[in-house]
């Protein structure tokens, strides 16, 4: 470097530093910063435990970080970016998995310790399993998705030993110990805090992390921040680069943004696509986009009221659906599209995957004629405002595009707390949604969205024996193995429901992480929110 | 909601200005104020947009065009293109209908009920005027935007219901205003003469009161329409508004408010500024008015 | 004095019970369970019926009141669902934020407003006064979550002089230690100067907001109340015993006229703490306005209650005492007049 170019640079830094000096830059500060990650979202955590009562989303993600699991995934490369592998587990807490026939045997980390330096103990691991297939709600019906319903299921064979028997063969118990929910908790610390109303300690762990996790909450202001310390003794996996993560509630996007662009956070991930894509092609900073695991967005019909209990009727909504037009105006191309493969395509044993439809005007006004509607009907569309942004121009162009059919829609949008509520009366004519399931297999999606069991997330009230039969029959293979009948029974069940058409897939969503370029180490995970543990700064 | 204060007492002690003088004076008050000549041309302006604004409009306001979208303002799209390509001019002047019509009807209806229950318990006083009170103080201690959401939540966001939040927060200022306009006339020289002449309550009230002080509310009136407006703004902003995609300014702010970062500054700026200068127009009209109606707060 | 404000707080009974029965049923009409919420994503109706027994959602509206009354008179407001704190703690962190914010930005206010209100009065009728008044009547017009938004604009993203949008102190600075949750007093009083710049300069944009909101009533209250006293006896009489303009304007004139002025500001404040919700929404403020909203928003029924009511008893203890203050400045005004 030539002398007057170093006295430039030189300068230069001076002359940034000189502007950037009133704020807070002393050397101290920029050494922590240098070990601090700043996260940007819109909304934060409501409760520090997955456990409690109306945990949300961002719950799930102090609980990821913060707690361990026996087991967890390892990582693979999909288009060049890190990506959970769901079939291949890695020991967390665990050092060694060892699978029989009807059980599983657990060997934990002799060095494991909890965050107050108590050893982890298969006492522990009993008392949180069972915590989380007792309290109710949503941990125990995760549990249950992978059989895992009684406490007698959790045996402590010796203090570094534990086993977990399988009230039958299914192939989703195992992942299902590798989800978010089967944390496994300091049983000491959380007892001496329980009270006799509150048995399991829901009370403190809402307020307190207690685990033995990478990482440890060290204060939370509800709706505001959340800082979370790096636990130096953690022995589930190699030790974390980053120090300090504080993670920072900021309600308007607009802000979110220009915080990132002007590199004052590190990390947000749920702006708005169009914003993500101008980002990318700005170039300043790392974009990455994933699709969700096992998840769609999707047009809903309920089949059980007239007009929608119409075949003929859902068919010419399907032929009505502006594919393209949502996918460039409302996604800025950020997703994956669900629709419109060649008429000839075969069906794959997979899912998500596109069904064959396309806008096709005249075809859906003739179904309708056919389907006694010549002058189309008058009905409501309704969405999540807790997604609006996605959600209003999406239902807006399906509106528009509907009119020229004759379906005249209103609008309605639904508060994001009343939305489940509404769903689970199952009496919405027509809606937009997105259903992603944790674990990533075509007959847990068909379980909870179409089975004749009609679990909430069966928004169309469908019922087909057909498909109930399908869905059975997958379950059954895949528990025994049989490759011939589980590819026959998931091309069934798809292919029953995209002829019987009660909800339209449109796209799968992406899952956009924008950081820094010093940023590195993201990983996708099937919960979609971040993982600490592996992102590196510098 | 402070212009209250300044107005009543002082015009209460106003004599009422004869009819034919009214013209004259309304001259002399727009030349000696120039202001208020600009506002009253807005006004009309507004009005007109409000009229013949959907008929005159280059594009259809709810047609989207998804080859165009966010277009910067040009010969085609004066005020550029939204999100979904639809024509942010169309939209915004084809708006000013729904909130002209949003701003009257609320203030309608709050002139109903406020208006009358005002004036009922100005000249009644008693039993009338200390539950009347009791109802508007009540009000009085909530904070009204956070009320007025309260009510489009509770019953649901559509534009009667907006009308219905709007005119309940205003309730209060039109019992005060009239209230002490009635309190004042409930004995003056024309009421004791109607009443001498055999006229009950009820007439008087409404046959003589009211005509007397209609110049008074008609300011409050002015000045409220701009609060309404704003107030219909404020609810779609928060995602309380009018249904998708029906054009209202507010709820176009708020959709280009994201956008204002990234550089598409026309989705937010036009609404905004379409709201802010129909606001502007009532407020200043409101001032114009209260010089016309109170001759003595200029001299 | 004391038996009037003994008279006075046994009128406000009344109100703040209407409040409380207003908000009552008003929370309960707003959309949305609680008990489908905290039973959780994959709920059965059979889970959210048992959650309902639960939270004592099943029981009449009369019984859900009256055990409502009686935790409020033993002072719990309730959690929120969404924040999962108590109300009463929340309510408590947040009163300082948005206090401070309100106070800044009405001092701002006035700092601009009140001369503009007495050089309006002065120069009556003149293109200043018309100035004025559009000034201040623009101001009033702007949407304020509108002018929030071009300030961040312009101020942060263009220009960059203000800090990030992001609450009350930059992420990688420390609160000053609460003494009276003002961090502009805090940190005077504890002497770090630093971190009072840090939560000024936080400050400047959300306060300019909020300022430029309230300008119209303080400058139009100043100009009536200066057009009053210039027109009033003692001022003529000064006048005409020859002494300057400057000095009858100062200090005869503006002096009378700020006392209305006062209690203006008394209304505004408690009306502008209301208000700025909108505001705390675009600058990510942790103050009880953003916190309210959210909590409307997600049918989240104890914030609402506690921030109505908390705010309820805000405007009355508020009116009182400025009727009090008004008293003791001015003799002749009575408390029960």
């Amino acid at each position: 470097m030539k002398r007057r170019d170093f006295l430039k640079s030189a300068s230069a830094v001076a002359a940034t530093s000189a502007i950037a000096a009133p704020a807070v830059f002393s050397p101290a500060k920029a050494q922590s910063r240098a070990e601090t990650l700043l996260i940007v979202s819109e909304s934060g955590p409501n409760n520090l435990d997955i456990h409690g009562v109306g945990t949300n989303v961002p719950g799930y993600e102090v609980s990821w970080n913060c707690y361990d699991r026996l087991i967890s995934h390892e990582m693979k490369t999909v288009d060049g970016k890190a990506y959970y592998d769901k079939d291949k587990f890695k020991p967390e807490l665990a050092e060694d998995m060892n699978v029989g026939d009807m059980s599983a045997t657990f060997k934990l980390k002799k060095n494991a310790k909890f965050q107050d330096g108590t050893p982890v103990t298969a006492k522990d691991v009993k008392w949180s399993l069972d915590r989380a297939v007792t309290v109710g709600g949503f941990p125990t019906f995760q549990m249950a998705a992978g059989s895992l319903t009684k406490p007698e299921q959790f045996v402590v064979v010796d203090d570094n030993t534990f086993r977990v028997d399988f009230a039958r063969k299914d192939r989703l118990t195992i992942p299902d110990l590798a989800v978010v929910v089967p944390c496994v908790i300091n049983s000491e610390l959380v007892k001496k805090n329980a009270t006799e109303k509150d048995p399991w300690g829901l009370e403190y762990t809402k307020q307190n992390t207690a685990g033995s996790g990478a990482y440890k909450v060290a204060s939370w202001v509800a709706g505001t921040e959340v800082v979370l310390e790096r636990n130096d003794a953690w022995v589930g996996g190699p030790l974390p680069k980053v120090k300090k993560i504080i993670w920072r509630i900021v309600p308007s996007s607009g802000n979110r943004r220009a915080l990132l662009e002007r590199g004052d956070a590190d990390i947000s991930y749920d702006l708005p696509n169009k914003d993500f894509v101008e980002l990318k092609s700005a170039g300043k900073l790392n974009i990455i986009s994933t699709p969700y695991s096992n998840g769609i967005q999707y047009i809903g019909m309920n089949v059980k009221n007239p007009p929608f209990d119409n075949l003929k009727v859902r068919q010419a909504v399907a032929y009505a659906i502006p594919y393209q037009k949502i996918m460039d105006a409302v996604l800025f191309g950020l997703a994956k599209p669900m629709f419109g493969a060649p008429a000839d395509a075969a069906t794959q044993v997979a899912w998500p995957q596109p069904h064959k439809f396309n806008i096709d005007i005249a075809k859906a006004k003739a179904l309708l004629a056919e389907a006694g509607y010549p002058n189309g009907f008058e009905t409501t569309i309704s969405f999540d405002l807790g997604f609006a942004g996605v959600n209003e121009p999406l239902c807006v162009l399906v509106q528009e595009s509907l009119g020229q059919i004759g379906i005249k829609c209103t609008i309605n949008k639904i508060p994001g707390a009343n939305w489940r509520t509404e769903l689970n009366k199952k009496v919405l004519p027509l809606y937009t949604n997105v259903f992603s399931g944790w674990l990533d297999y075509p007959e847990y999606f068909f379980i909870w969205c179409y089975h004749g069991k009609n679990s909430i997330f069966n928004t169309m009230s469908y019922q087909s024996k057909t498909t109930d039969g399908f869905i059975d029959g997958a379950v059954t293979a895949a528990a025994t193995g049989d490759k011939a009948n589980y590819e026959k029974d998931v091309k069934g069940f798809v292919d029953t429901a995209y002829a019987d058409m009660p909800r339209i897939p449109l796209y799968q969503p992406y899952v956009n992480v924008a950081t820094q370029k010093n940023i590195s180490g993201y990983q996708y995970w099937f919960h979609r929110r971040l993982d600490y543990r592996t992102l590196v700064k510098g | 909601m402070n212009e209250n204060i300044s107005t009543t007492p002082v015009a209460a002690a106003a004599p009422k200005p004869e009819n034919n003088s009214i013209f004259r004076h309304a001259r002399y008050v727009v030349a000696e104020n120039p202001v208020t000549g600009l506002a009253f041309g807005l006004f009309i302006l507004i009005a007109l947009c409000a009229l013949i604004g959907p008929y005159i409009v280059p594009h259809d306001p709810l047609a989207s065009d998804t080859t165009a979208t966010l277009h910067a303002p040009s010969l085609k799209h004066w005020f550029g293109t939204d999100q979904l390509g639809r024509d942010i001019f169309s939209r915004v002047v084809v708006a000013t209908r729904l909130d002209f019509i949003i701003a009257i009807a609320s203030v309608a209806l709050v002139f109903a009920l406020g208006g009358f229950a005002g004036i009922a318990s100005g000249f009644f006083g008693g039993w009338t005027d200390r539950i009347v009170g009791r109802i508007s103080d009540t009000i009085m201690a909530f904070p009204l935007f956070v009320l007025a959401m309260g009510i489009v939540a509770a019953l649901g966001n559509t534009v009667t219901n907006i009308v219905i939040a709007t005119a309940v927060v205003n309730f209060p200022l039109y019992v005060r205003v009239a209230r002490a306009e009635a309190n004042i006339r409930r004995e003056a020289g024309f009421v004791q003469a109607a009443r001498l002449s055999g006229n009950g309550d009820m007439r008087i009230l409404l046959a003589h009161i009211l005509p007397n002080i209609m110049p008074i509310m008609m300011v409050q009136i002015s000045l409220t329409m701009g609060y309404a407006i704003l107030n219909a703004a404020g609810l779609s902003f928060i995602g309380l508004g009018v249904r998708p995609p029906t054009p209202e300014w507010g709820i176009m702010v708020a959709e280009g408010a994201a956008n204002i970062i990234s550089g598409e500054w026309w989705i937010a700026l036009f609404p905004g500024a379409a709201l802010m200068i129909a606001v502007f127009c009532f407020n200043l009209l409101g001032d114009g008015l209260r010089d016309l109606v109170d001759p003595q707060r200029r001299t | 004095m004391l038996r009037m404000i003994a008279k006075r707080m046994v009128l406000i009974i009344p109100n703040l019970i209407g409040v409380v029965i207003v908000t009552f049923l008003l929370t309960r009409a707003l959309p949305g369970d609680p008990a489908a919420y905290f039973a959780g994503p994959a709920a059965d109706k059979q889970a959210i019926e048992q959650i309902r027994v639960k939270l004592g959602l099943d029981k009449p509206l009369i019984v859900q009141f009256g055990r409502y009354v009686n935790d409020l008179v033993h002072g719990d407001l309730g959690n929120s669902l969404s924040t999962g704190q108590p109300v009463v703690t929340e309510i408590k962190n947040r009163l300082p934020a948005s206090a401070e914010l309100t106070l800044f930005g009405l001092i701002l206010s006035m700092v601009i407003a009140v001369p503009l209100g007495i050089l309006a009065a002065v120069k009556q009728g003149s293109w200043i006064d018309h100035t004025c008044r559009v000034v201040a009547t623009a101001g009033v017009s702007l949407p304020v979550f509108f002018t929030g938004l071009l300030l961040v604009y312009v101020f942060y993203f263009e220009l960059g002089w203000s800090p990030a949008p992001l609450g009350r102190l930059d992420a990688f600075a420390t609160a000053p230690a609460q003494i009276t949750g003002f961090y502009l007093i805090d940190s005077v009083l504890t002497g770090k100067l630093e971190t009072f710049r840090a939560s000024l300069s936080q400050l400047l944009l959300p306060g300019f907001t909020l300022g430029i909101f309230s300008l119209a009533p303080i400058a139009r209250m100043t100009r009536a109340s200066m057009l009053a006293v210039l027109a009033s006896e003692f001022v003529r009489t000064a006048r005409a015993s020859g002494l300057d303009n400057r000095t009858v304007i100062i200090t005869y004139a503006f002096r009378n006229a700020m006392l209305p002025v006062i209690t203006t500001l008394g209304m505004v404040f408690s009306f502008l703490l209301g208000a700025n919700v909108l505001v705390e929404k675009v600058f990510a403020w942790p103050g009880i306005g953003s916190y309210a909203v959210e909590a409307l928003i997600t049918s989240d029924f104890a914030p609402v209650q506690g921030f109505v009511l908390t705010m309820a008893v805000l405007y009355v203890v508020l009116n009182l005492i400025i009727d009090i203050l008004y008293g003791v400045i001015d003799p002749r005004v009575r408390l029960d007049g």
